[in-house]
């Protein structure tokens, strides 16, 4: 009975080919999974496969050359930004993302970010923030929140001692050289589509070379944050969404 | 058709990017070198060659575009002098990691610190020890004339796709600064697409239909298998010390003694040798061009038939190890030097020479 279900017309959900077939190591219910499901999906449904190349972070998704299907390469800690710089002036008719996490690209990679955007590379970056350094167990990031506790933060972030965190989605949208800057977050299906239509977005803009396109998509990390994903999800609506507000923060014409 | 031009050694390097058809040169200002960012942009090779020449807003910028580059197996390359070089480490690393081709030009000058813009040779250790991080070396060319800063670009880029590893040209603030008489070649056309992804299946050229998708990295997290990359690294760099040696001798035939010296140092030698010989010493030189791998075997050779060697360099002795490993305490060694930006005179040598190995 079940096989008579099997047909085209019935099928509501299936793996993009532009994911591979291995098994992600993220842990259940965290938001890299999922925003690499959409990245993928948006570059098949653009056809660009084949003319795509990635940079992969250091950080939790220091491996997601192992899940997207194009070529891919592995920048140091921070770095991204500078590899798709290169990439994409020496192969222009390329599509080139780079995907960080909050300490890949707004501590020790932030002078690379700035000025990429303010150059105006003609790449799209995607932005992982979850607030923490998921990857080293838990440490206190720049977008850490204030009186948030982490690893380096077991008291909670004291920002007369720690500093603040760091909104580094409003200064790169302060720069002339990005073109579309959006906030987004993938915790609900709602939330998954709409941040899919910004990635995409984010894509096609380099069709007309605009220059930057950054979607920062607020994340959660349910293991350093030490909560269920469930939790972790409502933890993420009830604060980091009040720090971090969803929504375009630029959008050229 | 080739042509003779008065050139810098900077400029030279410039030069032969252009004309070697180099697609992608990313650097960042530093004396004694920023001719070489300098004259790239006034010659606009992006309009003559379509060569892609960006001011970085570091040198760990310049470096990780490097690997970005190189990764798509194009020629890539980046130059700079000693603190330049030491924030590139990182990149250096990664990218020999992942087995990537591309040229780092050091310019080297004074330290340690901020040091002096003055001339010196105390990267030694750094390039031939490898200064990063983890078991990797750099093939390393050692430039004595602007010619040979002209010509080593090209070379460094034909060894460092052999072999799949970064090169560097470690150069000086001489070799940088003065000016002399290059032979300079004509345009070559650079390397299209299509020829990468049919010659370079391991750069990142777009997905092939059909075929996995390709990887560039330098993470392994099974030690198993991170211990059979070093392994497969250390077999590549075993062949490049089998293969690769280049050094020249000057007036080695009959010599009692032996100058060992690189870049401009080995320029006073020859200097010095001249001054020697009109005293009725015989005193020859041999000029490691490859500083990694290093001219061993010949200098093991001539341990058998000189009484003493020394090491003439801009360093408080550095390369005078290698020569002390390579002639295995066969022969009395030892090292003369002037650093900080001081450039010894050949008189100077030649007294080190008299009063260290032969009244020694
Ligand atoms: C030069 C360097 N410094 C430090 C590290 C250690 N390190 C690896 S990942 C990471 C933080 C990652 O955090 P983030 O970018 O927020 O990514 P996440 O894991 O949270 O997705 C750090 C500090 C490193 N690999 N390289
Ligand atoms: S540690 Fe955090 S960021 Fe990393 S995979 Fe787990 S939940 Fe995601
Ligand atoms: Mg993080």
């Amino acid at each position: 009975m079940s096989k008579d279900i099997i047909k085209p017309e019935n099928l509501v959900y299936r793996r993009t080919p532009v994911l591979t077939k291995n098994t992600m190591h993220y842990c259940p219910g965290c938001g890299h999974g999922t925003t690499h499901r959409i990245v993928a999906e948006v570059i098949e449904e653009m056809g660009i496969q084949e003319q795509t190349i990635g940079i992969a972070p250091v950080g939790c998704a220091v491996l997601a050359y192992n899940y997207f299907e194009v070529d891919m390469q592995e920048a140091a800690h921070g770095r991204a930004p500078a590899l798709a710089t290169a990439v994409k002036r020496l192969k222009p008719d390329f599509f080139v993302f780079s995907y960080q996490g909050d300490g890949d690209l707004a501590a020790i990679g932030t002078a690379e970010t700035i000025h990429a955007c303010n150059r105006g590379e003609n790449i799209t970056m995607i932005f992982i923030n979850n607030g923490i350094y998921g990857m080293t167990g838990g440490q206190m990031a720049p977008t850490t929140l204030e009186d948030m506790k982490t690893a380096t933060s077991p008291y909670g972030r004291d920002i007369a001692m720690m500093g603040n965190p760091l909104k580094i989605t409003e200064i790169v949208a302060q720069l002339p050289g990005t073109c579309y800057v959006t906030r987004q977050a993938v915790y609900t299906p709602a939330l998954v589509r709409k941040c899919k239509r910004a990635i995409r977005q984010a894509f096609e803009n380099q069709k007309e070379n605009k220059g930057v396109s950054f979607v920062e998509v607020v994340s959660n990390c349910n293991s350093g944050w030490k909560m269920t994903p469930v939790a972790a999800n409502q933890w993420l609506e009830e604060n980091m969404l009040a720090f971090y507000p969803l929504g375009d923060l630029k959008v050229s014409k | 058709m080739k042509e003779l031009r008065l050139m810098k050694g900077n400029e030279a390097i410039a030069e032969a990017a252009i004309r070697y058809g180099v697609d992608g040169y990313f650097g960042y200002p530093i004396t004694p070198q920023s001719e070489i960012l300098e004259h790239l942009m006034a010659e606009e090779p992006y309009k003559k060659t379509g060569m892609v020449v960006l001011q970085a807003e570091s040198e760990v910028a310049s470096i990780n575009m490097v690997y970005g580059g190189a990764a798509c197996g194009k020629r890539v390359m980046t130059t700079s002098s000693s603190p330049g070089i030491s924030l590139m480490q990182e990149g250096l690393s990664y990218i020999a990691g992942a087995e990537l081709p591309c040229l780092v030009v050091n310019v080297v000058r004074g330290g340690p610190g901020l040091g002096t813009i003055q001339p010196s040779q105390a990267d030694y250790f750094q390039t031939t020890k490898g200064g990063g991080h983890g078991d990797y070396r750099l093939i390393t060319l050692a430039p004595a004339s602007v010619q040979e800063m002209y010509d080593f670009v090209g070379l460094g880029f034909d060894l460092a796709f052999k072999y799949r590893n970064p090169a560097m040209i470690l150069s000086d603030g001489v070799i940088g600064q003065v000016m002399e008489k290059v032979q300079i070649e004509d345009y070559k056309p650079r390397w299209t697409d299509e020829y990468i992804k049919k010659s370079f299946p391991w750069a990142t050229t777009g997905k092939n239909p059909g075929k996995p998708h390709i990887i560039i990295t330098s993470l392994e997290l099974d030690s198993e298998k991170q211990e059979k990359v070093n392994i497969h690294l250390q077999k590549k760099y075993k062949e490049c010390q089998e293969k690769e040696v280049r050094y020249e001798m000057i007036h080695c035939d009959d010599a009692e003694y032996i100058f060992v010296a690189y870049g401009s140092s080995a320029r006073i030698c020859q200097k010095a040798i001249q001054l020697g010989r009109e005293k009725g010493i015989k005193v020859g030189l041999l000029r490691p061009i490859t500083l990694w791998p290093f001219p061993s075997k010949i200098l093991g050779e001539l341990a058998g038939k000189v009484k003493g060697m020394l090491s003439v360099e801009m360093s408080a002795g550095q390369m005078v190890e290698d020569v002390l490993l390579a002639t295995k305490h066969k022969v009395k060694v030892d090292h003369f030097g002037r650093f900080g930006g001081i450039i010894p005179t050949p008189q100077e040598v030649l007294h080190a020479l008299e009063t260290k190995i032969i009244g020694g």
